[in-house]
């Protein structure tokens, strides 16, 4: 059994309109990971999926999927990848059941089989009582669970998702992450792009960034993490102020007379803040992050790129 | 279970699913030909054919029976295929397929014989139809009939997927069945027989490969044929070949399914 799900060594897309999508990416991910693919629009995340899915051609380098090079026997390869594309890619006039069955198919599973297998993975996604139901009568969040239905069919070992939860509202969002993390723990590698960062420090334990075709970042989680130098913060205070209060080395802002941006630094005490805002007679009634602490580190690096 | 049987497996779900597709909507797939062929026979065969006396020696309504019904069997197929092909790249629901361990020539196959299937099902309807119009009518030789019959929706199936997988709209995959097809269809000997043209218009639509498929399924029915049965075989199986194999060529080539 190979250590990784995924390989890719020196991967390029040059698109016929001449853009260059890829300049040669070296990217491995390790079997049972949760790895998210993150990039801001137009990076190169979804050519990178679709040339692993065999959707998109390559111009240069190779791609391993468990040790299987996909130049050499692709169809091997496909039966242990399961893909979440970004866009909805089902006949709309299709009943689901019929949508999950036709899939499962199409991976040579015979259809005695694959009502069985249609039935367990609808049931275990909530969707069975919509089964007999035309795809276009579904809502946003369910064409994503089925869209991910259909990914699952033939139980592939490697999950690819291309923000899959995009125009999910956060309910159907939270339950998605649950239901990932459950497949994940059952010894699914998943991979996700997505926009929402908070998604990836959620869910992921490694991470990669692409920009302009480029791995600029390709480690854990934990590690990005630690490097972040300064988290801001919103406090809101019960006596409206007339100008921020000044605090010796804490930059100290008004959003509004009730309400305080604070930029605290990794060394700094949080304790000591507290006690200067309180000597000058400011009572915090409560306080929270100011942004995502990944998408400000995430701005940061693809500024500099 | 071994690669073999999988494959096997998702071309029958390919071909079910193209069949199921044509089928939940007969209304608009399979009862039109019949309507429109019903007008043919009423208004050519019934009302103007007895004036026009005979063609080849037959009956004119027994002469144009295996034109109309090859009609059907060519714009079916063709239609069938560039339809149901450029809509799964329009809709997306070809990354289906493409992700799918399934070989390029089962996607063809599976495509294929959706066009086939439904070219040859209205064939038959069209027949029936006719025998309305005709009962005394006999096929003379069956086996010829049968294997013009295959062919013919095979090549026409053919050149449906290609045409869809260069087009980029539905505008695209009307106009060769428009302004190509049609024309080439009604003065292939669908309702004449070339021996009544001036030389120089004979001549000319010897170069209509339109008249080969309808006159060696007139052979094959009637018995009668304006051009050589060996030769028009031929030609059918030579631009069958080359076709598939264009088809194969472009889809390993990711030429309008991958970017």
């Amino acid at each position: 059994m190979s250590e990784f799900a995924l390989e890719i060594t020196n991967l390029k897309k040059t698109y016929d309109s001449d853009v260059v999508a890829l300049k040669g990416i070296n990217l491995s991910v390790k079997v049972g990971d949760f790895f998210a693919l993150l990039g801001p629009n137009g990076a190169g995340k979804s050519s990178t999926i679709g040339i692993i899915a065999s959707l998109v051609t390559k111009s240069d380098g190779k791609v391993k999927i468990f040790d299987i090079d996909t130049d050499k026997d692709f169809p091997k390869a496909k039966r242990l990848l399961g893909v979440v594309s970004q866009e909805i890619n089902f006949n709309n006039f299709e009943k689901v059941i019929d949508i999950v069955t036709t899939q499962a198919g199409f991976y040579g599973i015979p259809l005695k089989d694959s009502k069985l297998k249609t039935e367990m993975t609808l049931k275990r996604l909530g969707l069975w009582e919509k089964r007999n139901e035309q795809a276009r009568s579904l809502s946003g969040g369910f064409k994503r669970r089925l869209m991910i239905a259909k990914a699952l069919i033939h139980e592939p070992k490697l999950l690819i998702l291309d923000e899959p939860t995009a125009g999910v509202d956060i309910e159907l969002r939270r339950e998605m992450w649950e239901f990932l993390k459950e497949i994940n723990a059952q010894g699914t590698t998943i991979i996700l792009t997505t926009h929402y960062l908070e998604e990836a420090e959620q869910l992921c334990k490694n991470i990669a960034i692409i920009d302009h075709g480029e791995l600029i970042e390709n480690t854990s989680m934990k590690d990005l993490l630690s490097r972040l130098d300064v988290q801001g913060f919103v406090l809101d205070i019960d006596n409206p102020l007339d100008e921020p209060p000044s605090i010796p080395n804490f930059p100290v802002t008004l959003e509004d007379s009730t309400t305080l941006n604070v930029v605290i630094k990794k060394e700094q005490s949080i304790n000591f803040l507290f006690d200067q805002l309180t000597a000058q007679g400011i009572n915090v009634l409560s306080m929270r992050n100011k942004s995502n602490r990944l998408e400000e580190m995430f701005i940061e690096m693809v500024n500099k790129n | 279970m071994n690669r073999r049987s999988e494959i096997l497996v998702s071309l029958i779900t390919l071909i079910r699913k193209e069949i199921k597709r044509y089928l939940r909507i007969w209304v608009q797939t399979l009862v039109p030909p019949a309507v429109t062929m019903s007008l043919y026979f009423v208004i050519f065969g019934s009302l103007i054919g007895p004036r026009i006396g005979t063609m080849d020696g037959l009956d004119y309504i027994q002469f144009m029976i295996p034109g109309l019904i090859m009609m059907s069997v060519i714009t079916n197929s063709y239609a069938n295929v560039v339809s149901s092909f450029y809509s799964v790249k329009f809709q997306k629901s070809i990354e289906e397929l493409l992700v799918s361990p399934m070989p390029n020539w089962a996607i063809l196959v599976g495509f294929v014989m959706g066009g086939v299937s439904r070219g040859v099902l209205i064939g038959c309807i069209v027949f029936c139809v006719s025998l309305f119009f005709y009962p005394s009518f006999t096929i003379v030789n069956p086996l010829l009939t049968i294997t013009v019959l295959f062919l013919t929706a095979i090549l026409f199936s053919l050149m449906g997927f290609i045409n869809a997988i260069f087009a980029d709209s539905f505008d695209d995959i009307s106009i060769i069945p428009t302004f190509v097809l049609t024309p080439l269809i009604y003065l292939g000997g669908v309702f004449y027989s070339i021996n009544i043209l001036p030389d120089i218009w004979r001549n000319i639509s010897m170069a209509n490969p339109m008249l080969y498929v309808v006159n060696t399924f007139r052979e094959g029915m009637l018995g009668v044929s304006d051009v050589s049965i060996p030769f028009a075989l031929a030609m059918i199986i030579f631009f069958i070949v080359t076709l598939a194999s264009t088809c194969l060529f472009l889809l390993h080539r990711g030429v309008g399914t991958r970017q």
